[in-house]
């Protein structure tokens, strides 16, 4: 189940590394096959496996401010363990 | 599935909230700050703070020289760019004469520990009712590293290439120290951007630094250690390691003044 998601602008990004060191998850990573308008490598999210809880700790860290922080409501939390029983 | 890399994409779930985006009180351009620097991470604290307290329209900043020279483009409200230093004179007038306005300088350790500390001196020992948003980051950036009055001992820089030697250039200005002495200053305390619990505390504290303002107890300052990767000559991340080992030993964090109101706040 998907509870987190981040969106991070890549053209605003620096590819300081700062928002990789800093998740608990490790689910952030510089893009080395990107480059972006300056230059740099962007950091995206690199989730398969949907480990991403939205705890925005990333965006914290951002000194560019590029991190857009998603996370599912609580109330839809909820419902979610019933749906994964009967899938 | 391929993007275009300006696309702004959106969740892949379309129930997901937004739990933290940009702040109003910042506008929407990229910064000119080096990759990893605490500029950035300090600016958004400060823009956050005032959409918290919601008096993004009555707030004027007050700019200063140094990498932060540009900040007037950054934030999203009145702003005056002031002399080399002279922000706490500048952001004196804007008070007096606009008391019911929230004022704020926002300097570095050049503009504030060096060329500006008689501003800053007596803008505390008048008591003026601003808040100031100090950055440390132990060098002069934008003028290329050359040693600051902040230099930690022994640090290299440019003008210091052996080391900062304390028997020729002194030890470093702790201005949160100095500043705690003097009876106009209500509320000065040090923290530090090197990781995100830090970064939580040290927005906390800017946040008591503008109530303090709102409430006229008297000078609020936040001190903020924070990095230069570029001058430094290290990466960000471990360019934060190195104020947590090096600079926090020299800097210690904590409240230096908090007058019994700012309690009640």
């Amino acid at each position: 189940m998907l509870n987190g998601w981040i969106d991070i602008h890549k053209d605003r990004c620096k590819g300081c590394g700062l928002c990789v060191a800093a998740c608990p998850k490790g689910v952030i990573a510089l893009a080395e096959d990107q480059v972006n308008a300056h230059g740099y490598h962007p950091a995206r999210l690199e989730d398969p496996e949907g480990e991403c809880t939205g705890c925005a700790i990333c965006a914290v860290a951002c000194p560019d401010v590029c991190i857009t922080v998603y996370r599912m409501p609580k109330r839809v939390e909820a419902d979610a363990p019933a749906v994964a029983a009967s899938a | 599935m391929a993007t275009t890399l300006t696309e702004e994409q959106t969740p892949p779930i379309d129930a997901m909230e937004v739990v933290y985006q940009r702040p109003e009180a910042l506008t929407d351009v990229p910064t000119h700050y080096c990759p990893g620097c605490g500029h950035g991470i300090a600016h958004r604290m400060v823009g956050e703070v005032i959409d918290e307290l919601g008096i993004r329209t009555q707030t004027i900043g007050v700019a200063p020289v140094g990498c932060a020279v540009f900040a007037y483009n950054y934030f999203n409200m009145d702003f005056i760019e002031a002399a080399h230093g002279r922000a706490p004179a500048t952001a004196t007038g804007i008070k007096r004469v606009f008391p019911d306005r929230i004022v704020f300088t926002y300097q570095g350790d050049g503009d504030l520990a060096a060329i500006g500390t008689a501003e800053i001196v007596h803008a505390a020992m008048r008591g003026e009712k601003i808040t100031v948003v100090f950055i440390n980051n132990a060098i002069y950036g934008m003028t290329g590293g050359q040693m600051a009055p902040t230099t930690l001992p022994g640090m290299k820089t440019t003008s210091s290439p052996s080391g900062r030697d304390v028997e020729a250039t002194g030890q470093p200005a702790r201005m949160s120290e100095l500043l705690a002495t003097l009876p106009g200053a209500a509320y000065i305390v040090r923290r530090s951007l090197h990781n995100v619990r830090e970064i939580r505390k040290a927005r906390k504290a800017i946040l008591t630094a503008f109530k303090v303002q709102q409430a006229g107890l008297g000078l609020s300052m936040v001190e903020l250690l924070s990095s230069c990767p570029t001058n430094w000559g290290m990466t960000p991340s471990d360019a934060m390691k190195w104020v947590e080992e090096n600079m926090v030993p020299v800097y210690p964090l904590g409240d230096y003044k908090v007058v019994d109101a700012v309690r009640d706040l």
